[in-house]
């Protein structure tokens, strides 16, 4: 068996646990530790049943073992309030932190635009943004390149069985983040986000439409094979990442009407704003685990 | 139908929801004209905002003439006893809109979702729920989807967050009178007898005006309408006509009739760029249960990929699509163009 970098997933509900089973696939990495708070959990007993260590006393139960198992990466899958602690705490391990809360104190990272980058900063700390985020920016970002964007803006279309409690009761972290993430990773010079939650049944594979607004001209064709290129990148680790029709052109307006459906692990598959978290933070752990393991990065304490 | 002496209050859409089939275009300088005749005539509430909201400026829903915060800030000063709303849809608009709003000088704050999702509205009608002063109400849209048992749990909902008024909103112009009669019912007898009820109506079945006098007889308190019915689908319910009936039946408004049917006829009707009344499309939203301001996207789909208005109109209905969804309409459009072309 080829050497894997070994990880942990704090957090053991729906996320942390389609983590885990994508995770248990990789070439790379290996899930070692579940860490819940409930001893009562579904999602540590599932983890046990994996044969997967589980603590039910946090990110505190966890630290005593990262260093004698040699866990450098941690994923967190619980809330956007207890992250930082999570972070601080496993960062003094030596361990790497992709967050998949909406915290977003590290850098943020969507794999096929600017994953390179966040590894080659070195960030012990990197931020997945959003949901909606990871199926929009990837296409503002595939306009971008071409031309230079004055205007992105992204409507997200979930089903009301794939938001969980965190993010209704907070749906405006949901709109100001993934708008941040339009701008920063999209390089749209203005972002805007809308999400809508549709509780049709059965419940709706998760769509998302991208407009941009180009500064000049779109360069119709130069932006069509962008477009497909990304979309390919995206197939990658998100194979349910669709483009159902466009880009339609109007004037500078650029359109452009994805479908995400997920993998099916442990969340349904209509959820791909679900699933696209989770490959998205895997994928981005495996590219940390490949610079650890060709010797070109340390984790280490700060 | 005896409501002899109930008093009621009438809130104007003309300048929110007669947005919509303005595409957003009404200019500062109208909304102040009109702001101000209704006014005079002893309108008490009307909505400004951008037909989908604060916030609702948009590829997706349309850019506007000017910001929310420059409509509102000109008919806030401009009013002397009418007092002004905004509408705020969570998932579009953001507390910093509601907190601008606010400073702008409205005096109610209208958070409207999804009949099902109350839940996002958390956030918002706390935070309004706590601005001393802040009429807050909560807002179910499409409440034709769900039965009047499940509509209340929604209700609750918003009621516990802090909402001192809920709405049943009847977006798609789909409700019967009695489907109104039911809800509003239900919802007076389950809700705290403080808390306040209102209907909001749309026109595209005619059932306007029949749909908003049952929600009275039920024990609604608020009801929406617009002058002049300008609003999206065939319009609000035409509340000039709501007046008069009113009138009729005793049924205090404490609005002059005369100088509301003068504001619609004179201000209104000028303003618009169709007409906007039950055609085969309007009403085929009220028949399949459609959200209001899909119309004149579907209208304009239909145009560019050669299609009927009213097949698109359908086929969302069928989707069960909700408010929000127009990103939904060109996508299908395409779908349906690409298979008519293969066929």
């Amino acid at each position: 068996m080829s050497k894997k970098i070994r990880a942990a997933i704090i957090g053991p509900g729906n996320i942390g646990t389609d983590l885990l089973m994508k995770a248990m696939r990789s070439e790379v990495i290996e899930p070692v530790w579940m860490v819940g708070v409930d001893p009562d959990s579904p999602g540590l007993a599932r983890a046990r049943d994996m044969g997967i260590k589980t603590t039910c006393e946090g990110v505190d139960g966890l630290v005593p073992h990262m260093r004698e198992d040699n866990i450098q990466i941690c994923f967190d899958a619980t809330s956007a309030y207890v992250h930082a602690d999570n972070s601080r705490k496993v960062n003094a391990e030596g361990a790497v932190m992709v967050d998949l809360t909406p915290a977003a104190i590290g850098p943020f990272c969507v794999p096929p635009v600017n994953l390179k980058d966040a590894v080659a900063e070195r960030a012990m700390n990197v931020n997945m943004v959003t949901c909606g985020g990871q199926a929009t920016i990837p296409m503002v970002a595939a306009v971008s390149r071409v031309q230079a964007v004055s205007y992105g803006e992204i409507v997200a279309t979930v089903s009301s069985r794939s938001v969980g409690p965190g993010t209704r009761k907070n749906i405006d972290e949901f709109t100001r983040t993934t708008a941040k993430g339009v701008e920063l990773i999209g390089g749209a010079q203005k972002g805007k986000a809308i999400i809508v939650i549709n509780p049709a049944e059965p419940p709706l594979i998760m769509r998302d439409t991208i407009h941009c607004l180009t500064v000049d001209d779109p360069d119709q064709e130069a932006i069509t094979r962008s477009v497909h290129e990304m979309v390919a990148e995206v197939q990658k680790y998100v194979p349910g990442y669709t483009l159902k029709n466009g880009p339609t052109f109007d004037g500078k307006r650029v359109s452009i009407y994805m479908e995400v459906a997920g993998l099916g692990d442990f969340l349904p598959r209509y959820a791909g704003n679900l699933d696209i978290m989770t490959a998205a933070g895997l994928r981005t752990a495996e590219m940390y685990a490949e610079e650890i393991l060709a010797g070109r990065f340390v984790p280490a304490a700060a | 139908m005896n409501l002899q002496g109930r008093k009621i209050q009438v809130h104007d859409m003309s300048l929110r929801d007669g947005m919509h089939p303005k595409q957003h275009q009404i200019t500062v300088e109208q909304m102040v004209e009109i702001a101000v005749a209704m006014d005079e005539a002893g309108i008490p509430l009307i909505e400004v905002t951008h037909g989908d909201g604060l916030g609702g400026a948009s590829v997706n829903y349309g850019f506007p003439a000017a910001s929310d915060q420059e409509y509102l800030t000109a008919v806030c000063k401009a009013v002397k006893k009418t007092r002004v709303s905004a509408l705020l849809l969570p998932g579009i608009g953001t507390v910093d809109h509601l907190k601008m709003a606010v400073d702008c000088g409205i005096s109610t704050i209208r958070v409207a979702t999804h009949c099902t999702e109350a839940d996002v509205s958390e956030q918002h009608i706390s935070m309004a729920a706590q601005i001393s002063g802040l009429d807050t109400v909560g807002f179910l849209m499409m409440a034709h989807m769900i039965p009047a048992e499940e509509l209340v749990v929604q209700l609750k909902l918003m009621e516990s967050y802090g909402a001192n008024c809920v709405y049943i909103t009847d977006s798609a112009g789909y409700m019967l009178p009695d489907d109104v009669t039911s809800r509003i019912a239900l919802a007076r007898k389950e809700l705290k007898p403080e808390t306040e009820l209102g209907f909001h109506g749309h026109h595209n079945l005619g059932m306007g005006i029949a749909n908003s006098l049952a929600a009275v007889e039920a024990g609604a308190t608020r009801i929406d309408g617009s002058l002049a019915g300008l609003g999206a689908g065939a319009g609000n319910t035409p509340l000039e006509v709501f007046l008069a009936v009113c009138d009729r039946m005793g049924v205090e408004t404490g609005v002059d009739l005369f100088k509301a049917m003068d504001v619609a006829e004179d201000l209104i009707v000028p303003l618009m760029d169709h007409m906007v009344r039950v055609d085969r499309d309007s009403l085929t939203l009220g028949w399949a249960g459609v959200y209001s301001s899909f119309l004149l996207f579907a209208k304009r789909s239909a145009a560019k990929y050669g299609l009927s208005a009213r097949d698109i109109l359908v086929e969302l209905g069928r989707r069960r699509t909700v408010g929000g969804q127009e990103d939904m309409i060109e996508d299908l459009a395409m779908d349906m163009a690409r298979a008519r072309d293969s066929a």
